[in-house]
């Protein structure tokens, strides 16, 4: 009941402040506080480009996108993080890239924005509990900066942490998942061109609820692959844990690729529904990346690694 | 005088009941606006799917109060309430149920059919509906003449089981934060070690109800 009392007064919020208003509001916020309060979320980013990689399928609502949310640090019910994670500070973030690498780097805010061009990809997104959405992320993708700390022979995974503090994410004791979260990939995936750090969406700085201030968008994989608010990247030799296979490794895999031919225990993972609509769409496999990324696993017995 | 109080009382008792009816439907006249609204958010068929879920089972836990309620405080009257209480957790289950076949799986019977037999949760929700089916077709007064009163009272302890059937299928359903399924674990719990205990005590002459 909660979530549609918010979902509506938001929309009514938006219709009573035009959103040309409410940007020029932020980017004078913007300019009183200084360059870093560029980057907080709602303020415009700019020289972004379109890229090839992008779907032509039309792209889903923005109240969608940033009011439906699997973010379980700020609360279990998709409407939680929308309302909990507007005061989330991200200010002094601190991005770690270590393990097996030669040039081993960390980055502040303005260094995250800084990794490479920006371009604008829209991507569709699978949800492992059968809704889908299709986003305009704004971001580059992961293998410009795993090559910029140039891995070593010994680099086979690539780790990933998110940000855990129990006195900005009070709701994270609740979430049922051991905290920080953690995901990963192997290398080959993490280095496929699909593979993309997202730093905003909709033309914008990566809203709270989204994962600011960067996250991770690997289509072709269930979106719990996607790791949102990121402090740590690490190369590794070994297959990394991942915090929903620790939790339930009879339920989620390390792979979790997009497959309607694998079923998740508890529900068919063969349809899926394309947000806010009604009826079911089938679901394609590797989300439609199939061409790109079916590569990557031939040989692979996709239901033993589900 | 006696007369005219007691159909004051039985007004009185009518009107509540009318109120108690309309209450009821509040949560289902909510979604019928929301929907007429395209307001049901983001994601309307989880949105429909969750609160006729939820409402079965506030009602179910509800119902299952009554018995209670009326002899911790006296007030015998409450059984007045019960069967509407729930007819409407009947109501709010096949809505559930509905909303599930229909919009949910848009009539796809062989995956459907799947779905009971293989998963877990949806059997568990499936056999908590049909276990009201029995009790919602033998709720008028003309079944507990047919049926006694006894072996009627025995047919609708059918009630407990649906309950707990209720409370398996959400605590099965949920991906990792049960708080709310064991809280409505626990309050069928303690409903039914109230029974319990009234069950274990020396037995008195008055009959007690289910």
């Amino acid at each position: 009941m909660i979530g549609i009392e918010e979902f509506m007064s938001r929309l009514r919020y938006s219709q009573v402040t035009p959103k040309s208003e409410y940007l020029n509001r932020r980017r004078f916020l913007a300019g009183a506080l200084g360059a870093t309060a560029l980057a907080h979320a709602g303020a415009k980013l700019s020289g972004v480009t379109k890229s090839p990689l992008s779907t032509t399928e039309p792209v889903s609502a923005f109240e969608v996108i940033t009011g439906y949310n699997n973010y379980y640090e700020f609360g279990t019910g998709k409407g939680d993080p929308s309302k909990n994670a507007q005061k989330f500070v991200v200010d002094a973030w601190m991005l770690s890239i270590e393990g097996e690498v030669s040039k081993p780097k960390t980055l502040d805010l303005d260094g995250i924005m800084k990794i490479a061009p920006l371009e604008e990809r829209i991507y569709r997104h699978r949800c492992v509990e059968r809704w889908s959405i299709v986003v305009p992320w704004i971001g580059f993708s992961l293998s410009t900066l795993l090559k910029q700390v140039e891995p070593t022979s010994k680099a086979k995974y690539v780790a990933f942490q998110s940000y855990y503090d129990p006195k900005q994410m009070p709701e994270g004791k609740y979430a049922g998942i051991r905290l920080p979260y953690v995901e990963g990939l192997r290398i080959d995936e993490a280095m496929h061109p699909l593979a993309m750090l997202v730093v905003g969406l909709y033309g914008e700085v990566l809203p709270n609820q989204n994962g600011a201030p960067l996250r991770l968008a690997v289509p072709w994989k269930y979106g719990f692959k996607s790791i949102k608010s990121i402090v740590k990247i690490k190369l590794v030799e070994k297959e990394p844990p991942t915090t929903w296979n620790l939790a339930n490794a009879h339920e989620y895999g390390f792979y979790s690729n997009v497959n309607p031919e694998v079923d998740h225990p508890r529900w068919s993972q063969a349809k899926e529904r394309r947000l806010p609509a009604i009826g079911m769409r089938p679901t394609l496999k590797f989300n439609g990346y199939e061409d790109q990324v079916a590569s990557l696993y031939t040989g692979m017995d996709l239901k033993k690694y589900y | 005088m006696l007369t005219h109080g007691g159909s004051t009382r039985m007004n009185k008792i009518r009107w509540t009941k009318v109120f108690v009816f309309a209450l009821c439907l509040v949560p289902f006249l909510l979604l019928v606006r929301d929907w007429r609204n395209d307001a049901l958010g983001p994601n309307p068929v989880e949105k429909i799917t969750h609160t006729t879920g939820d409402w079965t089972i506030y009602l179910l836990l509800i119902t299952l109060t009554v018995t209670p309620l009326r002899k911790l405080f006296k007030v015998p009257s409450l059984i007045r309430f019960r069967r509407m209480l729930g007819l409407f957790a009947f109501f709010y289950g096949c809505l559930h149920l509905m909303t599930y076949v229909g919009l949910d799986q848009s009539f796809d019977w062989p995956a459907l059919w799947k779905d009971v037999y293989k998963r877990p949760f949806v059997t568990a929700g499936f056999a908590a509906w049909l276990l009201m089916v029995p009790l919602a077709l033998t709720s008028t007064a003309w079944s507990i003449r047919k049926l006694g009163g006894k072996r009627w009272q025995r047919l609708h302890r059918l009630i407990y089981f649906s309950a707990l059937g209720g409370v398996i299928h959400y605590y099965w359903l949920v991906k990792s934060d049960v708080r709310r399924p064991l809280l409505y674990g626990a309050i069928l719990l303690v409903l039914m070690l109230y029974r319990g205990v009234i069950w274990l005590r020396p037995k008195t002459p008055r009959p007690s109800a289910p």
